[in-house]
């Protein structure tokens, strides 16, 4: 069991839950099981099953970039943090 | 929603994109233009909190690109700034700098605005004896202009 720490701007979409709780031994399983259970969720964070280019995942505050992505493990009583990208430019 | 809808004296979170303007003391502005100029020609990037009593902190995050044309906000400075925004239940404000171009969203700036409670700050160096910063609300691709007060 893993807890993930929804931001406030995707509170909405878990019925303002900030912490939800849901199975899983990699971030990809974690992120199946909390989209299942907050369908509005999915099209925010994945694409074709994949964390999207512009949300940033992160467990226990380490980016999953620098881990093994989706793939990254979740150990038990992890923390799973989204936080969707800020960016932008001149052009 | 109106500007009279903005609760700004009970416990409730100041949401900056309720704000009919956005009130930055002069020390602040002055540390926006600071922070602009400190990695000229590349644009810098952060967020502003906005406290009910008006008060503003200043959050520089790192621009992870180190470009003159593009910013991306360096994920972990990200998460531990915004988290000190939730946490204090400070208003939002998404700041970066165009170094050569006008305070105006550009096509990238709207097409990765992913805040809708947010305001979306902008200092602009395009005239280097006269920055100024603008404010915008970026919503499913609209952008309103919010006035911004210094002083």
């Amino acid at each position: 069991m893993a807890v993930v720490r929804i931001p406030t701007v995707l509170r909405p979409h878990t019925g303002g839950e900030a912490r939800v709780e849901v199975d899983g031994a990699t971030v990809g399983e974690v992120l199946t099981a909390l989209v299942a259970d907050n369908p509005a969720l999915a099209e925010r964070l994945l694409e074709d099953g994949k964390v999207r280019g512009y949300v940033n995942v992160f467990v226990d505050d380490e980016d999953i970039r620098y881990l093994d992505g989706e793939g990254t493990a979740v150990p038990a009583g992890a923390e799973i943090s989204i936080m969707p990208a800020v960016a932008g430019g001149a052009r | 929603m109106s500007a009279a809808s903005v609760d700004t004296t009970g416990e409730r979170p100041v949401v900056a994109a309720h704000l009919d303007a956005l009130r930055l003391p002069q020390d602040v502005f002055d540390a926006l233009v600071a922070h602009a100029w400190s990695d000229f020609p590349y644009e810098v990037c952060g967020l502003l909190g906005l406290q009910r009593d008006g008060r503003v902190e200043v959050i520089p995050v790192a621009n992870a690109e180190r470009s003159m044309r593009y910013y991306v906000m360096d994920s972990r400075e990200l998460l531990r700034a915004m988290r000190r925004i939730e946490d204090e239940e400070l208003g939002l404000v998404i700041y970066h700098s165009h170094t050569h171009t006008q305070a105006y969203p550009s096509a990238t700036d709207i097409r990765h605005a992913a805040y809708p409670d947010a305001l979306y700050a902008i200092v602009t160096l395009e005239d280097h004896d006269a920055p100024a910063v603008r404010a915008y609300t970026i919503r499913a691709g609209a952008v309103v202009e919010v006035p911004v007060v210094v002083g």
